[in-house]
């Protein structure tokens, strides 16, 4: 995701990741699917991942008995904090990691999940070490 | 019966089914039923006045709804229906 973040930077970055949930709701990240930012226009401030790749990612998930467990983007030269437009897009259930590209540099890293009051809770991350899919 | 495969984010509102077998003639009929079996879903894919929300996408096989007769477009007992959530956002408005 990093890597992706800074590779794309001046643009936003985006993909899923996958992995699993335990019963007490920890989510272990083991996973990432790339994804081309789909959005027309502003690339550098909007995101948009196209619904062909999202039923692919939904597709590799049944496929290899993972649970998608949320959504990557970056925030170029803007802290890694939810838009309003990534709240009012926001789907139930899934993190949304938001990393925050500084001239080429992460600065932050943050993931944040909606509520039932269909506002942003933030998460707190663990270091994982992740496979990205080719 | 159409299949209709329920997202990842909707599937705790459909006791973690991912895929739904529904009698329904139409798009229109296929979402009643879903909401009508599972009642929490329907703030999900519903907005206020009751049209499916604009972070929503519907499938039929591989077509958007949009491109077809939007919520008019018909199924049959071998119809997939995907449900799609828009993913997007970004910093800007």
């Amino acid at each position: 995701m990093i890597e992706d973040g800074i590779k794309i930077y001046p643009d936003e970055c985006c993909g899923f990741f996958y992995g699993q949930e335990d019963h007490s709701g920890h989510r272990r990240v083991t996973d990432i699917l790339v994804v081309n930012n789909a959005k027309e226009g502003d690339r550098r401030r909007r995101f948009e991942i196209s619904s062909k790749d999202y039923i692919k990612a939904e597709q590799y998930a049944m496929e290899n008995n993972l649970q998608l467990l949320g959504v990557y983007h970056s925030h170029p030269d803007h802290p890694a904090i939810p838009s309003e437009q990534d709240r009012i897009a926001a789907q139930p259930y899934f993190s949304y990691i938001i990393i925050s590209v500084m001239k080429n540099n992460v600065t932050q890293f943050r993931s944040w999940i909606l509520n039932d009051n269909f506002s942003f809770e933030e998460e707190e991350i663990n270091n994982q070490q992740l496979n990205t899919i080719k | 019966m159409a299949t209709v495969i329920i997202p990842t984010p909707l599937r705790k509102f459909t006791n973690n089914t991912a895929k739904v077998d529904i009698n329904a003639a139409t798009i229109e009929e296929t979402v009643q039923e879903l909401t009508l079996n599972f009642p929490d879903l329907k703030k999900h894919l519903l907005d206020d006045k009751g049209q499916i929300r604009s972070f929503i996408n519907i499938f039929v096989g591989d077509n958007d709804i949009r491109d077809l007769q939007q919520e008019k477009t018909s199924v049959k007992s071998d119809t997939l229906i995907s449900i799609v959530p828009a993913i997007a956002g970004g910093v800007k408005m």
